[in-house]
């Protein structure tokens, strides 16, 4: 049992607009800390910049607020420097995905035990307006206005493309789900992506709508759990199943299809294709997909460069900077 | 005929090894240097290689050149022009003997200068050496390469493994006109190659016979050099490049302080070295992280710095464009940071292997908004040292990036160091929080004599804190766009910076009655320092002001600019340091001597600059 609540990392009073898929995430997040129990002083929440950016400035805990797109690789060096810290890195789609693609895939290649929350409303929120690397095709907006000629990422085919070991999907009203996700991606060593699903209010509205409301998410959408049937529906009625390279929806007790005809969850094989096709299921035709997709245990960088240290510590005979002085070719002039 | 020899003293000699990138130059040089400096010669040398790793063989864009000079005293540079040239290929002859004095000794090795190395060198006739007018007496002309075959004939290496020690038959016949113990080469050798014994005694064998090839036929030299040692400074030495000095600093520094090094780099031409260096050193305990863009370099150390460590970025100009955002983060955060510019040729990838001062407005300037830093120049090789660690100094005791200069000519460079003793350098303490504090402490309260703001470490309970790059309020620590306040907190940043106490700028030579002032910062220290010794030996009367701290500048800069009716300011760009000093010192108007060529100035280019200053 944890010996803290919510209250314990909470700082300040959030600034978001009114409704605003980040003051549900913000709940989430201070509820799933105060269940996993790491001291708000041992805890570092960093952040980069946008709307989801300003997040540390609502944690009792330590953290950063600090520059455009490199929150990930700032929180690389503040996790293998101290990998006693627990490291939360939060970044919205454009933070994340665009000026900080780079280090998004570089901290889930190395593996970094980061978790990494990507906030994703599919549109710039705090310039007022524009269209993201996850806005889809076509999508009109201040800089857009006759529609973005371009396709989006899809955060996990890029987590996946980068090796990957861990990714997660929640949307943004449904705690439950998030806190389920949050406490998985603390469990989980090594760099852990929960992409959020949020609205925004003001420039985006209603981006996730067929999955915001409870109603909407037994609708359309599946929560996948590791060792259980992929089934979805209002009564649990339809699963998918396997066919050919992909995926297929099945009704159960129809064309002789079963429960045991569908498939179960494997988030831990370390094979990501199965995986990848659940993560990238949309409407109409598939449900969405949330949950823990992908969690599989792999060497985390910041253990492997301090197992080193500690290794090469025990080889060399020099530890102090005088006796790495006499490693040298040393001559005496008398 | 060994009545033709003549033997010269001379209180210093440079010798030039170049040959291919691939032909182990800067091995040979190295090792020559290490020799030279064992029996107390001064020593200082600069490589001088091309950008392509390997060009073609024999081209001429694949020379690369190892320059050493040794004397009897303290030696400043690696000297202008070399007094023996060893080209081991053709093309090595065309490109460098530029660099040759005109009564220097040629080294050839006439195996690699058969038809086709000449037409790969561009000579016209197939006799270089009447080509390129040198007289054919001044030329040790020796078929290296069979010799080397030969050599090895029975140890049953590999053709490729033969010829690779082609380097060491030219150091041999170098240590012999030089009359070098070898046995110092040899031990040299033994510990380099301890793994490979086989690979060491083949080199061995090699110095062997190329120092009795020279014994037996010195008939064909014109000189044998003599350099004796004549001012001693006892102590135990090493040789050490720039880089490694800094590498070393950083280390001396994060253990004094108590602190784990932390560097994020990303490879970059000529700083690589430094991550090279520190990569090794894990059971120091030293961190590096090889990111994946200079961004990341830079704003991983200033993350490890927030977790508490000594956070360390190394790079080149190019790299300092990328990092600058993450260094203005650093100035909002107040957060330790060293950032590390070994300067090269610019703009964009210029020229990447080759030396400049063109970075220094850059890092003093090149951000946005006001964003004071310091900045610290290494002087020499050995300096780096010194420099990196005063930089770490800096950084941790008052809460701020600092940036450490340092250019291609002092990276690469060596010299002989003497071994410093921690025990004697300055203590550094981080103005840490006081448990005291808690409960009332803020994140921007400061130490009120540094101005520092106190550093409060992740793990700390009753400490956390959200840093951040918007603007805080002076007293809450909060995000403010207050207008009072942003002119308060820019005015703490810049005083904090204002007020790091640095050591007063020495004047050296005739300090009381110079008729010039030659003021330099940085790299450029061995080559101002010999032209003023130049001068002051002709009866000059001229003083040199070399700077090492820049920002801020040491507190006499404007007594000791002032004193002097004729000043110049030499650097290696096009007046950035003048103008800094210009904006800084009221009235202040120098001579200035500029040159932007990516190479180390030339001392007796300086000497006439300067005399027609003092003329003039």
């Amino acid at each position: 049992m944890s010996e803290y609540t919510s209250n314990d990392y909470k700082k300040g009073q959030p600034r978001w607009c009114p409704g605003c898929g980040d003051h549900f995430f913000l709940a989430s997040l201070h509820k799933a800390m105060a269940e996993i129990g790491v001291a708000p002083h041992e805890t570092a929440v960093i952040s980069g910049i946008g709307c989801s950016s300003r997040l540390p400035h609502y944690m009792a805990t330590y953290g950063m607020n600090t520059i455009h797109g490199r929150a990930a690789a700032i929180a690389t060096g503040t996790k293998v420097a101290n990998p006693k810290l627990t490291v939360w890195q939060v970044s919205g789609d454009g933070d994340g995905l665009a000026i900080g693609g780079n280090h998004f895939i570089h901290a889930n290649r190395r593996n970094i035990d980061l978790n990494m929350i990507l906030l994703n409303n599919r549109i710039y929120g705090l310039t007022k307006g524009q269209y993201s690397p996850t806005s889809p095709r076509g999508f009109v907006s201040k800089s857009s206005p006759y529609g973005t000629v371009e396709d989006p990422f899809r955060p996990a085919e890029l987590c996946f493309g980068a090796r990957g070991h861990f990714f997660a999907r929640a949307v943004a009203t449904d705690s439950a789900g998030t806190v389920e996700i949050l406490k998985a991606a603390k469990q989980h060593k090594g760099a852990s992506v929960c992409e959020i699903l949020q609205n925004c209010v003001i420039f985006n509205n209603g981006t996730h709508d067929s999955v915001y409301t409870s109603e909407g998410r037994k609708k359309n959408a599946i929560y996948v759990r590791h060792g259980q049937p992929l089934v979805f529906g209002e009564n649990n009625e339809y699963g998918l199943v396997q066919e050919g390279f992909g995926l297929k929806v099945v009704k159960i007790g129809e064309n002789g299809v079963t429960i045991n005809d569908i498939l179960v969850h494997d988030a831990h094989c370390e094979d990501n294709t199965l995986q990848l096709k659940l993560a990238l299921m949309e409407g109409p035709d598939f449900p969405i997909a949330l949950g823990v997709i992908r969690d599989v245990e792999a060497p985390t960088y910041d253990e492997a460069v301090w197992g080193q240290l500690e290794e090469v510590s025990g080889q060399k005979k020099y530890h102090t900077f005088s006796e790495l002085l006499e490693t040298n070719d040393i001559w005496e002039v008398k | 005929m060994a009545d033709k020899l003549i033997v010269k003293e001379l209180d210093q000699v440079a010798v030039r090894f170049s040959g291919d990138s691939g032909d182990g130059m800067q091995l040979a040089g190295n090792i020559f240097s290490t020799v030279s400096a064992t029996v107390g010669n001064g020593i200082s040398t600069f490589p001088d290689y091309p950008a392509d790793i390997r060009a073609p063989q024999g081209s001429l864009t694949g020379v690369s050149g190892f320059q050493v000079n040794i004397g009897s005293g303290k030696v400043y540079t690696p000297g202008d022009k070399c007094d023996v040239l060893v080209a081991m290929n053709a093309a090595a002859l065309k490109t460098q003997y530029k660099y040759a004095k005109p009564d220097a000794t040629i080294i050839i090795d006439t195996d690699a200068f058969r038809e086709s190395d000449l037409q790969k060198a561009a000579f016209k006739t197939d006799d270089p050496i009447a080509e390129m007018g040198i007289d054919k007496d001044r030329v040790i002309a020796c078929p290296i390469t069979q010799m080397v075959k030969d050599c090895l004939a029975d140890t049953g290496m590999d053709a490729k493994s033969v010829v690779k020690c082609r380097n060491m038959f030219a150091l041999g016949l170098v240590c012999w006109l030089f009359s070098r113990d070898i046995e110092i080469a040899f031990n040299f050798l033994r510990e380099k190659f301890a793994k490979k014994p086989g690979v060491a005694e083949a080199n061995i064998k090699v110095i062997q016979a190329g120092y009795d090839y020279g014994h037996n036929t010195h008939s064909q030299a014109m000189n044998v050099y003599r350099v004796e040692t004549k001012e001693k400074v006892p102590g135990r030495y090493m040789d050490i490049t720039g880089n490694k000095a800094t590498a070393y600093g950083l280390i001396a520094a994060a253990e004094k302080a108590g602190l784990r090094l932390f560097l994020g780099s990303y490879p970059i031409t000529p700083a690589t070295d430094i991550l090279h260096e520190l990569s090794k050193h894990k059971s120091l305990g030293v961190i590096t992280v090889q990111c994946e863009d200079e961004l990341a370099g830079c704003s991983s150390a200033l993350g490890a710095s927030f977790a508490g460590a000594l956070g360390v970025t190394s790079t080149s100009g190019p790299g300092i464009c990328l990092k600058s955002e993450a260094m203005n983060l650093a100035v909002i955060l107040e957060l330790p940071l060293v950032v590390i510019d070994v300067q090269r040729g610019g703009p964009a990838t210029g020229l990447p292997t080759k030396s400049e001062q063109t970075d220094l407005l850059q890092v003093l300037f090149g951000r946005n908004g006001e964003t004071p830093m310091p900045v610290v120049a290494a002087t020499s090789p050995t300096d780096c040292f010194d420099a990196a660690y005063s930089a770490c100094k800096i950084a941790l005791e008052h809460m701020t990036p600092v940036v450490l200069l340092t250019d291609a000519f002092v990276a690469n460079g060596s010299a002989a160091f003497k071994l410093p003793k921690l025990e004697e350098y300055p203590a550094i303490n981080p103005p840490y929080v006081p448990e005291s504090m808690k409960g009332t402490w803020t994140p921007y309260m400061r130490d009120e004599k540094t101005g520092a703001r106190y550093w409060a470490v992740p793990g700390r309970e009753g400490f956390q804190h959200i840093l951040g790059g918007l603007e805080k309020d002076d007293k809450t620590g909060a995000i403010s766009t207050n207008p009072e306040n942003h002119d308060l907190m820019c005015r703490k940043r810049q005083a904090k910076v204002d007020n790091i106490e640095v050591p007063d700028v020495e004047v050296l030579g005739d300090k009381d009655d110079a008729e010039l002032l030659i003021v330099g910062f940085g790299g450029t220290y061995g080559h101002l320092h010999a032209a003023m010794d130049d001068l002051r030996a002709e009866g000059k009367k001229v003083a040199l002001a070399h700077f090492k701290f820049i920002n801020p500048l040491p507190k006499n800069t404007s007594a000791v600019l002032k004193k002097y009716k004729k000043v110049v300011v030499a650097e290696q760009n096009l007046g950035q340091f003048a103008g800094f000093l210009r904006m800084k010192v009221d009235g202040f108007v120098p001579y200035q001597y500029n040159e932007v060529k990516g190479q180390p100035f030339v001392e007796s280019e300086l000497v006439s600059a300067f005399k027609k200053i003092i003329e003039g």
